[in-house]
């Protein structure tokens, strides 16, 4: 059993490849057998993924699901940023470039309008909460934008350490929302082109809820939505802490 | 041979970072601004030009689609590597916020999405060609 585990410890990764294919497989099953292939395979696998980083996160305390377990820290690696980057990246084979020039604008207006809108509307929701300070007004209209625009802005801003943890929390529940909800909006939305996946990226801005949910969409998106989702969190950074704060400053007074 | 499509895509990758972080370095942001788009437009482009002269035969454009294909696989590691527990337990304030920013840019897809006239839908694609 212990040498077992040294085997399956020392080669993370390949025991990841063997429990992602796992999951792949029951997750199909599922879909074909349970949904009648109403629900997608790759909806319901990125689902119990994210059933899996709850399981270890309730397990071990720690901030990175399963892979804090150490006999499932090759789930760390396969899904860490250097490979999903690649992987995405290697999605935009054989796109059309004349197609992402023809969305170009619809791209960049979709991320003022995203990145505008989460502060205003995470700065509302703090305003509804009592926090009448521009600081952390701003800090949690930053997590509402991304987890990482969050910490970020409330550094640089000296916010204080319960609304920084808080601001991460709620760009959690938006990439978690994103990651489920976008197979289920997409209809309803028109989410069903390379504009609109433009315009997707662009508003949502989390790249791993933009990546995850578009894959449980239409693998065909992915491109589409990441290209713009990737100018997000550098330029929620950016605005942020300067326009955006003394926005929020001039209106609050200080 | 395949490792030439993987050393294509892995060196638009790596250059599409560096200019990422050179344009965060620019604009004095402690972030990587758009290093995977510009990645991406970088395959796109190189790719083509490569296919036209030759240069690019099917055997090495499957060492881009392999990594493709691994793409779905490797988001669900990912996702089984997300922070869940917090996003559950981050309290009312942070739930409310997240599903309210999240609902509002919602709303405005089908708005942006019709600037400058509203596109087809992409063929519908049997689950076996997709995966």
């Amino acid at each position: 059993m212990e040498l077992l585990a040294e085997v399956l410890i020392k080669n993370g990764l390949l025991f990841a490849f063997l429990i992602v294919g796992a999951v792949m497989w029951a997750s199909y099953y599922a879909s074909h057998h349970l949904t009648s292939g109403r629900f997608h395979g790759s909806a319901v696998a990125i689902i119990a993924g994210l059933v899996l980083a709850y399981v270890g996160g309730v397990f071990t305390g720690g901030s990175k699901g399963m892979a804090d377990i150490p006999l499932f820290a090759g789930l760390g690696v396969m899904g860490g940023a250097m490979l999903r980057d690649f992987a995405i990246v290697s999605t935009a084979y054989g796109v059309d470039l004349s197609e992402i020039r023809r969305s170009g604008l619809v791209g960049v207006l979709s991320l003022i309008l995203g990145i505008f809108l989460s502060f205003i509307v995470g700065a509302i929701i703090a305003l509804m909460f009592g926090y009448t300070d521009a600081v952390s007004m701003t800090t949690l209209g930053a997590g509402a934008a991304t987890y990482i625009v969050g910490p970020v802005t409330g550094t640089a801003l000296g916010a204080s350490s319960e609304v920084v943890a808080l601001s991460v929390a709620a760009g959690l529940v938006k990439s978690v929302l994103v990651m489920i909800g976008t197979p289920f909006i997409a209809p309803l939305i028109g989410l069903n082109n390379p504009k609109a996946a433009m315009a997707y990226g662009g508003l949502m801005g989390t790249t791993s809820g933009v990546a995850g949910g578009l894959a449980a969409t239409d693998k065909r998106l992915v491109p589409y939505g990441a290209m713009t989702a990737t100018f997000y969190t550098g330029l929620g950074c950016l605005l942020g802490p300067s326009v955006i704060y003394f926005m929020i400053r001039a209106l609050m007074g200080g | 041979m395949i490792i030439y499509g993987v050393a294509v895509l892995a060196g638009c990758l790596l250059a599409g970072m560096v200019v990422g972080d050179a344009l965060g370095v620019l604009l004095g942001v402690e972030a990587n601004v758009g290093g995977v788009g510009f990645a991406m437009l970088l395959l796109i482009v190189l790719t083509d030009r490569m296919r036209k002269a030759g240069r690019f035969p099917q055997h090495s454009a499957e060492g881009v689609l392999f990594w493709s294909a691994m793409y779905i696989p490797i988001v669900v590691a990912m996702a089984s590597t997300q922070n869940v527990v917090s996003a559950v337990g981050g309290g009312p304030v942070a739930l409310l916020a997240g599903v309210a920013a999240t609902g509002v840019c919602w709303s405005l897809v089908p708005v942006l999405s019709r600037i400058g006239g509203a596109e087809e839908p992409l063929p519908p694609v049997s689950e076996e060609e997709e995966v």
